[in-house]
């Protein structure tokens, strides 16, 4: 569903794998469009960002909770978001809606390697310390925590030495 | 109605709303959700080295930068209208084990006793905001998604994978938060 030149010769110049191993970097639109277009999400986001600190997932104190198995809420969370993300995609995919754009919506499917398994753990107890996954550390520098700008600019040079051992890294 | 508003919200009105980000990206522009991407976008933009890995058109996926610095922008106007000027209460137990350690300020979403830029000078500062920020980051590029991509998106179109890392996003989680932190915080 590529049909962005530029894209393509990335893929070339890169591998497709490099991709299709990543869950969260296909774009799938072929549009192009202005950039004031981005608005949107930054309004999606804006309300995303205000059910984050009110239901206090960004909370430290919570995720504690949660790795404790001190208090439902968390899972209450989690458990209803995927509840109604899956009912959405079936819904899509059911009625085949389109984007506000008329485009076909595409899904792609992640494939399994071992770095779901070594960088799953990884991550859970970089979250478990910190209490924070990417998301909330964005909201928590909003409500004022600006020290949480180090554990930021931190994950960002976690990601940059993982970009960087990835050839050497088991997948 | 701000009062209402203010308080914190429950389980079941916050989940469901985060669950319909998930068809809102998708019907606003073919969108996946997941927020650690934006990492390597910063990294693409910012110190792309020659590493392949950072080597793409970072330009096309502008958008999710627009999505996080919503994100901050909701931290922002919530703080400022939406603030619940009461504590973040947890659970009696916690609060003992914690009440161990020194922690006893619930007066913010994080804990400001550890939090706190003085607390970058220790060395449990460092392990919690310097070295917890460096596993998330690490470990979510690592299984290719954090909680968004893997636990909320992934498992939203129903792929085993994503079901793996959650679990495993969980076991990491759990091992730390029980069997590691109490020493780094004792």
């Amino acid at each position: 569903m590529v049909t962005n030149s530029k894209i393509g010769t990335m893929e070339q110049s890169t591998d497709r794998e490099i991709r299709s191993l990543d869950s969260v970097c296909v774009n799938e639109s072929g549009l192009e469009h202005r950039w004031y277009h981005n608005i949107k999400y930054l309004v999606v986001g804006v309300l995303f960002g205000i059910v984050f600190v009110k239901a206090e997932v960004i909370s430290w104190f919570r995720i504690q909770e949660m790795f404790r198995l001190q208090s439902f809420h968390m899972y209450g969370i989690i458990g209803s978001a995927v509840v109604v993300g899956i009912v959405s995609v079936w819904a899509i995919k059911k009625f085949n809606i389109k984007t506000i754009y008329g485009e076909p919506i595409v899904f792609s499917a992640k494939k399994f390697n071992k770095g779901q398994i070594y960088g799953g753990l990884l991550f859970g107890s970089g979250w478990g310390l910190t209490g924070a996954c990417p998301g909330p550390l964005f909201a928590q520098i909003g409500t004022g925590a600006t020290v949480v700008i180090v554990v930021l600019l931190s994950a960002i040079a976690g990601t940059w030495v993982y970009g960087n051992l990835r050839e050497k890294l088991p997948h | 109605m701000t009062e209402f508003l203010a308080r914190p919200w429950p389980w079941y009105i916050a989940g469901p709303l985060i669950g319909l980000t998930v068809p809102a990206l998708l019907i606003l522009g073919n969108k996946h959700f997941g927020i650690s991407a934006n990492l390597r976008h910063a990294c693409a933009a910012c110190f792309p080295a020659n590493i392949p890995f950072f080597k793409y058109d970072y330009k096309k996926e502008i958008w999710n930068l627009f999505f996080v610095a919503g994100i901050f922008l909701g931290g922002v106007i919530t703080a400022w209208l939406l603030s619940d000027p009461g504590p973040v209460v947890v659970d009696p137990r916690l609060v003992k084990e914690l009440q161990g350690y020194g922690i006893n300020d619930y007066s913010n979403m994080v804990p400001v006793q550890l939090y706190s830029w003085e607390n970058l000078l220790s060395v449990k500062g460092v392990i919690m905001l310097i070295g917890g920020g460096f596993l998330v980051g690490f470990g979510s590029r690592y299984a290719g998604g954090c909680t968004s991509g893997h636990a909320i998106m992934g498992l939203s179109t129903l792929q085993w994978p994503s079901l793996l890392a959650t679990l495993c996003f969980m076991t990491g989680g759990f091992i730390m938060a029980n069997l590691i932190l109490p020493f780094i915080l004792s």
